[in-house]
């Protein structure tokens, strides 16, 4: 195994975890009501750029960090209960479509309440590559691969073990027999939102020193979370982070030994070879027959 | 009775003076959207010196007007908004078009319509073939490349590794230094790029860095991508000399690659080191109150694209002062003849075949030493 490859596949990593991340926050939303959320891309940079300026006005990193995933998740049940909840029985279509009215509403409200400017983050514990074998990584994308782990475990046992997630899990397969065992279908939802807001949030925070935040970072980061969940199959949490993970792999080695300019068509490519031959994802069938 | 029949005279007067029309000078800007951060500071430098002319006395005893659109970034909306100013408010002239795309779809109207038209943006193509009613202010890529390459030799490097991003801006620069390489004795020897989405290019400079042959490398690249090639570059221990272009020249690159910074070459105008130039150098003056005029105002950096605009409005002032009206194919024949402007961007001679008028000397080598721009040697 070559320097080269090696530095290949840490950046793959690095970016898959970054996708598989967002991914998260797609899966839950999903799960709890069949909608896939375009305004998710807007939590991750809600996430971030309230980190970078309640930081910059003097706020200690963590506390920051802590208040910027609860604004979020504030954002996030907001749009659960003002856009979502009094659309509650229109179609999955129409709900999807208020997520993006509302992604669209949330960038500009990032532009006339912070800029239209990049931000930096200071990464969590220094700049300095860490070699290994000839090839290098920095540190700020352990946090990203560890936390993404830390939030994959929590979710399994939050969906396997709780009331709340296995709440969650009932409604998305049948609202109405839901409703009748006595799942309160109203607030599962709202927790939902609220949950996979602060999720966004903390994938904008953790990635922001190394792409930096903007108010449209959301779009960018959006699209590729949201082709890692379909890869890794919608819905489901560890199939999120293989697809993200697969996705990134893919982007750097076709980066590496094909071309770059090629790179995002190969990726694409490889996405819709999957999703001809497993429609569901990578592991999407497991997630369904999990209940 | 003297005395009265002197007052209503005065009266008279004014009111004539009043009645006089302004002169009107039509803009088109993309003050919102993905190019509002150079349409925002343009649109502000416009209001800001119509507002200081017209307080100077106009214009040859006129007031000057501006009417300004929002464009948004989008060419169907500039094209709209042009033939509105044309045919509606019936503008002296046109100083706009923030993006290239913008420009484009204006000019066959403006030149349709026999429209002095100023554009703010980019890319060689507005002015080559050269349009009889189409000027421009900003440099061009091609200017960019060629200023880097000359640097590049003279420390030595002539077979550049290319990088470059997805973005217009990107793909127009890498064309026009692919074109130019060769006649400045510049060989491309990799040549990759990123996507407008990417968050890490460790990748294509690994495979920039396998290729032994590379003795600099340039990044065409504007926005965070840049910054981000900065960073991986350290990351990865790449030593050869980063040239970054002109589209990162601004205090937000440093702030976003940091220490990683250190050390990269690129060009940029005056604007930009304003407090560093030398007294002796030309255009120390007029970039020096520029950007005093603009931050006491704006409490903001100044940035070359509203220099742009400063520069666009200024040209038209000074061809509509020596036409000696707003006749239209005057005022486009003064522009032509300007010669020796100091403006923001650099020394402007127009000429009937050079729309710009701008050389290789409007650009200067900066380098960043200790977060700061420093005049590269």
């Amino acid at each position: 195994m070559s320097a080269q490859f090696l530095q290949y596949l840490l950046a793959g990593l690095t970016i898959g975890a970054i996708y598989a991340l967002v991914a998260l926050g797609f899966s839950i939303i999903y799960n709890a009501s069949q909608v896939i959320n375009f305004a998710q891309g807007e939590f991750v940079m809600i996430g971030g750029m309230a980190t970078v300026s309640l930081a910059g006005a003097g706020l200690p990193l963590p506390v920051a960090i802590a208040a910027a995933v609860l604004l979020a998740a504030a954002v996030g049940l907001a749009l659960e209960k003002f856009a979502v909840e009094p659309a509650r029985g229109a179609s999955v279509v129409t709900l999807i479509i208020i997520t993006i009215g509302a992604s669209i509403l949330l960038r500009g409200l990032a532009t006339l309440v912070w800029d239209k400017n990049i931000h930096p983050l200071k990464a969590f514990s220094g700049e300095a590559p860490i070699r290994i074998a000839g090839a290098t990584i920095v540190p700020q994308s352990l946090w990203v691969i560890g936390i993404t782990l830390v939030i994959v475990l929590l979710l399994t046992w939050f969906f396997g073990r709780t009331l709340l997630g296995k709440a969650l899990l009932a409604t998305s397969h049948n609202r109405l027999a839901a409703q009748l065992v006595g799942i309160n279908v109203r607030h599962v939802l709202l927790a939902s939102f609220g949950l996979s807001a602060a999720l966004g949030a903390v994938a904008g925070i953790l990635v922001a020193p190394i792409t930096f935040t903007s108010w449209d970072i959301g779009v960018m980061l959006g699209l590729k979370g949201f082709a890692a969940a379909i890869l890794g199959g919608m819905g489901s949490g560890p199939g999120a982070v293989l697809g993200g993970l697969v996705l990134g792999l893919v982007e750097a080695m076709s980066a590496g030994y094909v071309s770059s300019a090629y790179k995002d068509a190969i990726a694409f490519i490889v996405i819709l070879a999957v999703l001809v031959f497993l429609p569901s994802g990578l592991l999407g069938k497991r997630s369904t027959d999990r209940v | 009775m003297l005395k009265r029949v002197l007052v209503m005279l005065v009266a008279i007067w004014c009111g004539a003076a009043q009645a006089q029309e302004p002169i009107k000078i039509g803009a088109f800007l993309a003050v919102t959207g993905p190019f509002s951060f150079l349409g925002d500071p343009e649109q502000k430098t416009l209001e800001l010196y119509v507002e200081k002319l017209n307080a100077a006395g106009g214009v040859l005893g006129r007031k000057l007007q501006l009417v300004s659109y929002d464009s948004a970034g989008d060419a169907e909306k500039a094209r709209t908004f042009a033939k509105r100013l044309i045919e509606q408010d019936k503008v002296d002239i046109i100083v706009g078009g923030t993006s290239t795309g913008e420009t484009m779809a204006v000019v066959p109207l403006a030149e349709q319509a026999g429209m002095p038209f100023i554009s703010l943006a980019g890319a060689v193509v507005i002015i080559e073939p050269v349009k009889k009613w189409v000027f421009k202010t900003p440099h061009t890529d091609r200017m960019a490349c060629e200023k880097i390459f000359i640097d590049m030799k003279a420390r030595g490097a002539t077979r550049v590794g290319l990088i470059s991003g997805a973005g217009g801006f990107d793909k127009s620069m890498r064309a026009e230094c692919l074109k130019v390489a060769k006649n400045h004795g510049i060989e491309i020897v990799a040549d990759e790029s990123y996507g407008p989405a990417d968050t890490d290019m460790t990748a294509q400079l690994t495979k920039i860095r396998q290729n032994a042959q590379v003795q600099a490398v340039l990044n065409a690249g504007f926005g965070q991508g840049p910054a981000i090639v900065t960073k991986n570059y350290r990351q990865i221990g790449m030593t050869v000399p980063l040239y970054q272009s002109h589209g990162v020249a601004s205090k937000e690159f440093i702030k976003l690659a940091g220490e990683a910074a250190e050390g990269v070459r690129l060009p940029a105008a005056a604007l930009l080191v304003s407090d560093k130039l030398a007294d002796s150098d030309p255009q120390k003056i007029v970039v020096a109150r520029y950007s005093r005029e603009y931050q006491t105002r704006f409490k903001s950096d100044v940035s070359t694209f509203g220099g742009h605009a400063y520069d666009g409005l200024m040209l038209a002032v000074e061809a509509i002062k020596k036409a000696g009206s707003t006749d239209k194919a005057k005022v486009r024949d003064a522009l032509e003849s300007i010669k020796g402007y100091v403006g923001t961007g650099g020394i402007v001679n127009m000429s009937a075949t050079d729309h710009m008028g701008l050389d290789l000397s409007a650009f200067r080598m900066l380098e960043i030493r200790k977060g700061d721009w420093t005049l590269a040697k």
